[in-house]
């Protein structure tokens, strides 16, 4: 899919996101060595973005699988099309038995899931599974057959490999650990927040109408705020919403009544809020 | 370098960082060379991020990871080219260097500084190489004024900014220590054989520190873990208690159920489990050396109050009191904590030392209603009495009340019973476990906290 790393980061560039070196490198190195990726990293920093804009850059589709509490594999792999199945078995009253069994079974009757979906057909995939720590340990145990061989195995129909490999790329905010043997699979990406100089050129890119000056006040507040010991520090998606309102409010430069008025948008704590303006020298909030 | 040599540094790096107790198998060594293959030697980022993909697994080891890469695919080798350096050139190029915020150009002059002031013992071919001595000699930390200056006569730093540039300039310089730390390491592992500098020099990441010999810094990197772990916890916790109430079948229910299938039990009912949340009472010695270990605990805890009823936190060192109030507070300034328990609890008598006989005693006499059957109790500490009483019927009197008692010692095993540690005495009366860093505490938070 791409020659060099230097390409990887060009193309991704011109889906609208900014990749860092390592996530340029990584993703080079998934596609070269046809392994999983597993991304993660704090909430809002684009590890879903990630998936898409590189299924828009390979001209793939873009299967996902959004995993929660109590997904199983009815959901994530494939089900028996009951209702039809029995439609049938009405239908064809004078059959025997032996016809009728190995007609229901076959792939007239299965309803393919996200993982299935993925693995069958030959056009390109992304294959998406977002925050797999919030699944359950056992759909893990699922994704391994599918991460490690890209094979299903159904019990009527016989294994289903892959005629050609998707590009599958895992999410997880880490509220669970994922395990050993997952892990094992996959290529690790820790996506971190971005360094000045990137998040400068992110905020460009999504708020085109902001001043050069006024973006880059804004990445070396969000900075400096990410130094603080607090609950919860802004992440980039964040970042864009603040140089939003700055924008829908007007304003030309930082001072201490925009920073104090706006400083909700970035921080979601009250405790936050005020030991973030004591830092900064705001008058009382 | 040869292919024979790339693999062997490869094979290097890879025995260093299982030293360090990071599991590698053989299928992610092999990953690894195929991501060289892919990659080429060019570019040494690159290299550096590849390897990292394929060889980990987690976000807390790349602290680890970066080091040693930096030991066997280093930038340079030997001593840098360039002329023989005078103290106040140095200064003044490093100052243009950190005004301009130029990275490459500070790793340079980090090199030229520990070429020229960082070797110790007989010069021209030093036996060893110091940061420290490094930095004593350099004090970048006297350049912030001059830094911020230049920074300012330059202009376009106005308004509002302006506030954050001496954390700036602050983080600039810590960057430039570490390059020197970095640089150093490089140039004694030349010497010494550089598997032997990855398996001493290098600090194990956080979660395995010590807490009893964790520094300053070590202990504020703890402190931002407590949310993240906490989530993590209370993830586990949330799923041990669903797990826990599908429980047994209810049979009168189930039956009664049946009749309207003519006494088929088509749907079992499981008996429904009463959604008591327990109550946990922590007994927190805050004396000394023992401190690290008990604030990161009881902030922790904290963090997870919302899975438990009710959260009650003593401290002592050899009187007791209550300081639930103060760790509600808490949690917005961290940091302070142990200060502040030490400034307005009353925790010391006659003396300043640990005294566990007289503090459980007091607890037993003062707070023994705060145990019930619901209740289960941490006592955090060491278990050094000072050779006085370890009063072992007042924990014979709370073990009694109280659901269940666990005791978390921050010492070795090994170290329990020597000297004044009256930890046998009290293994024999409650659960004992050596709780010495993080990964143990989680472990143990996780499989202990009652459900």
């Amino acid at each position: 899919m791409f020659r060099s790393v230097d390409e990887v980061a060009a193309r991704l560039a011109e889906t609208g996101y900014l990749a860092s070196p390592a996530v340029a490198t990584t993703v080079f190195l998934a596609d070269r060595l046809g392994k999983p990726l597993l991304v993660e990293g704090p909430a809002g920093v684009g590890k879903t973005e990630l998936a898409k804009a590189v299924a828009e850059v390979a001209g793939a589709e873009l299967v996902r699988l959004q995993c929660y509490e109590g997904v199983d594999e009815s959901r994530a792999l494939y089900e028996w099309n009951h209702a039809k199945q029995l439609l049938r078995i009405s239908a064809g009253r004078d059959e025997s038995w032996d016809e009728t069994r190995t007609d229901i079974f076959s792939e007239e009757f299965l309803l393919p899931r996200p993982l299935l979906t993925a693995i069958r057909g030959d056009d390109p995939k992304v294959l998406l599974i977002d925050e797999t720590d919030k699944a359950d340990v056992e759909v893990e145990g699922l994704l391994l057959e599918i991460l490690s061989d890209f094979q299903v195995t159904v019990p009527e129909l016989g294994t289903i490999t892959a005629t050609r490999r998707p590009f599958v790329v895992l999410t997880s905010n880490a509220s669970r650990e994922l395990s050993e043997a997952l892990r094992r699979r996959c290529l690790f990406l820790h996506i971190g927040f971005p360094d000045e100089e990137l998040e400068r050129r992110i905020v460009r890119l999504k708020v085109p109408g902001l001043g050069a000056a006024l973006a880059e006040s804004v990445v070396r507040v969000v900075g400096a705020l990410r130094e603080m010991e607090l609950r919860k520090v802004p992440s980039v998606a964040e970042t864009i919403d603040w140089a939003r309102t700055l924008l829908a409010l007007g304003a030309d430069t930082l001072d201490e009544t925009v920073v104090r008025d706006t400083l909700g948008v970035l921080l979601k704590h009250q405790d936050d809020i005020l030991r973030a303006a004591a830092k900064l020298d705001l008058d009382a909030v | 370098m040869t292919a024979a040599g790339v693999t062997e540094r490869l094979t290097g790096l890879v025995g260093a960082l299982r030293a360090h107790g990071l599991r590698i198998g053989t299928g992610e060594t092999v990953d690894a060379a195929l991501a060289m293959e892919a990659l080429g030697l060019a570019d040494r980022e690159l290299l550096r991020e590849g390897l990292a993909a394929t060889l980990l697994h987690g976000t807390g080891q790349r602290p680890l990871f970066d080091p040693v890469f930096d030991l066997y695919f280093p930038r340079g080798v030997g001593a840098p080219q360039g002329r023989p350096t005078d103290r106040e050139d140095l200064r003044d190029r490093l100052a243009a260097a950190l005004a301009a915020n130029d990275r490459a150009l500070m790793g340079q002059l980090a090199a030229e500084a520990v070429d020229g002031f960082g070797g110790y013992g007989n010069s021209p071919t030093s036996d060893g190489w110091s940061s420290h001595q490094t930095l004593e000699w350099l004090r970048p930390q006297t350049l912030l004024a001059r830094v911020r200056t230049s920074i300012r006569a330059e202009g376009g730093q106005s308004g509002f900014t302006d506030r954050l540039l001496d954390d700036e300039i602050r983080q600039r310089i810590e960057g430039f220590r570490r390059q020197v730390a970095l640089e150093a390491r490089r140039r004694v592992a030349e010497r010494r054989g550089r598997d032997e500098i990855a398996r001493r020099a290098i600090a194990p990441t956080a979660d395995r520190v010590d807490f009893l010999f964790a520094g300053r810094a070590q202990l504020a990197e703890l402190r931002r873990a407590v949310q993240p772990l906490a989530r993590k916890l209370a993830t586990r916790l949330a799923a041990r208690r669903r797990r826990a109430s599908r429980g047994t079948i209810d049979l009168r229910r189930t039956l009664r159920g049946s009749l309207s299938t003519g006494g088929v039990p088509m749907r079992p009912v499981l008996r429904r489990r009463r959604p008591v949340r327990p109550e946990l009472v922590l007994l927190c010695d805050v004396s000394g050396s023992v401190s690290g270990f008990s604030d990161f605990t009881m902030l922790l805890v904290q963090a997870l109050h919302d899975q438990f009823s009710k959260v009650r936190v003593f401290a002592f060192v050899n009187r007791l009191d209550e300081v639930t109030p103060l760790l509600v507070h808490g949690t917005a300034d961290p940091e302070g904590l142990g200060t502040r328990i030490r400034d307005e609890a009353t925790l010391t008598g006659w003396h300043g030392s640990s005294d566990y006989g007289v503090a459980l005693g007091e607890f037993a006499e003062r707070y023994g209603d705060a145990v019930g059957p619901r209740t289960t109790v941490f006592v955090l500490g060491d278990a050094r009495t000072n050779m006085s009483d370890p009063n072992l019927p007042a924990v014979r009197q709370i073990a009694r009340r109280a659901r269940r008692v666990y005791w978390l010692n921050p010492e070795q095993r090994t170290q329990w019973g020597t000297g004044d540690s009256a930890a046998p005495d009290y293994a024999e009366l409650v659960e004992m476990h050596e709780c010495r860093n993080v990964q143990q505490l989680s472990a143990l938070v996780g499989r202990l906290l009652p459900i």
